[in-house]
């Protein structure tokens, strides 16, 4: 597998041998069941299902929880899928944990970055807001021209504006793995992880 | 513990003496230097202590040839192989940033008496 779940558990920093302090991430991945094999025969591509994080019987509905159990898994609260070539080497009801990385092997991290809410344009979009003083009033953060007056006479498209910020999902990509703790199940990548501490990511070799 | 802790805590070193801003430490420096590895000692009086955990660091202040020159060091780092305590010193403050403006007599600092 190229691929793997995990919880964001914070961030803290270990040393090198030389006395660098690398600022890591630890990652909770794992264990991972595979939940569904699909085929290009019966799906039309091929790629593996994964299930990460238990979660209550009684919370999952129906139609999941059959879902899991044909798989022989317990119930999971993350469900991803991650292309392979060779689906025909899995099998439903698979683990794997944060060993599927090794020490040095660079990796692409997806997650859902943390909201920031309704914000301005100087936060959202790093404009750089008006003058401050010479006789300035209520120009401080504004925007500026949004567009010409009578020809368009309307604002195009993507204009950048004010507004809700954060709550995507973003990819970092090539991060390095400093360290696999097997028997724990941790995985400590250097440099920062989108979303917040206990949110969920995705980890694919980059 | 969580589990944050306890992958730092592998970090953590056991063997750090008792010190305190205002005390006189021995500080022995790993330098790396290409292929060669030596000692170097940094002597002098301890003026703040921040931060818990891996990401601790201690200042040092010594006067060198008239010149006052301060380090920082990572508490837990390799590079700090090991710390001396030569004296103990009798301050009023955590942060000794005051020193930096005194020179000669007004700024030595008393020693401590059990």
């Amino acid at each position: 597998m190229d691929g793997l779940l995990g919880k964001k558990l914070g961030m803290t920093q270990v040393f090198t041998p030389d006395g660098d302090a690398v600022p890591v991430t630890v990652i909770e991945a794992g264990p991972c069941s595979i939940t569904q094999v699909k085929t290009g025969k019966a799906d039309g591509y091929d790629a593996v299902q994964v299930g990460f994080g238990d979660r209550r019987e009684k919370g999952t509905t129906k139609p999941l929880r059959g879902h899991f159990t044909k798989a022989g898994v317990s119930p999971k609260t993350m469900l991803r899928e991650f292309r392979v070539d060779d689906p025909g080497v899995y099998q439903p009801g698979q683990t794997f944990g944060a060993d599927t990385f090794a020490v040095g092997d660079l990796v692409d991290v997806t997650g859902i970055s943390k909201g920031r809410g309704f914000q301005g344009v100087v936060r959202r979009h790093k404009f750089a807001g008006g003058p401050r003083t010479r006789g300035q009033s209520d120009r401080e953060r504004a925007p500026g021209s949004i567009g010409s007056s009578a020809y368009p006479s309307r604002v195009f498209k993507g204009t950048r504006m004010a507004g809700r910020m954060g709550n995507n999902r973003v990819t970092v990509k090539n991060l390095q793995v400093v360290g696999v703790d097997r028997d724990r199940n941790l995985l400590l990548i250097r440099g920062a992880v989108p979303g917040h501490t206990n949110g969920y990511v995705m980890i694919r070799r980059a | 513990m969580n589990l944050i802790e306890t992958v730092s805590a592998e970090q953590l070193k056991k063997d750090i003496p008792e010190f305190r801003p205002g005390d006189t430490v021995r500080v022995h420096v790993r330098v790396i230097e290409g292929e060669k590895e030596r000692m170097q000692v940094f002597q002098g009086v301890v003026i703040q202590r921040v931060g818990h955990g891996v990401g601790a660091t201690f200042t040092v202040r010594k006067v060198s040839q008239g010149i006052g020159v301060e380090r920082i060091f990572p508490l837990h780092s390799p590079i700090v192989s090991q710390i001396d305590v030569m004296r103990r010193g009798k301050v009023r403050q955590a942060r000794l940033t005051y020193l930096k403006s005194l020179r000669g007599k007004a700024a030595r600092i008393d020693e401590k008496r059990e």
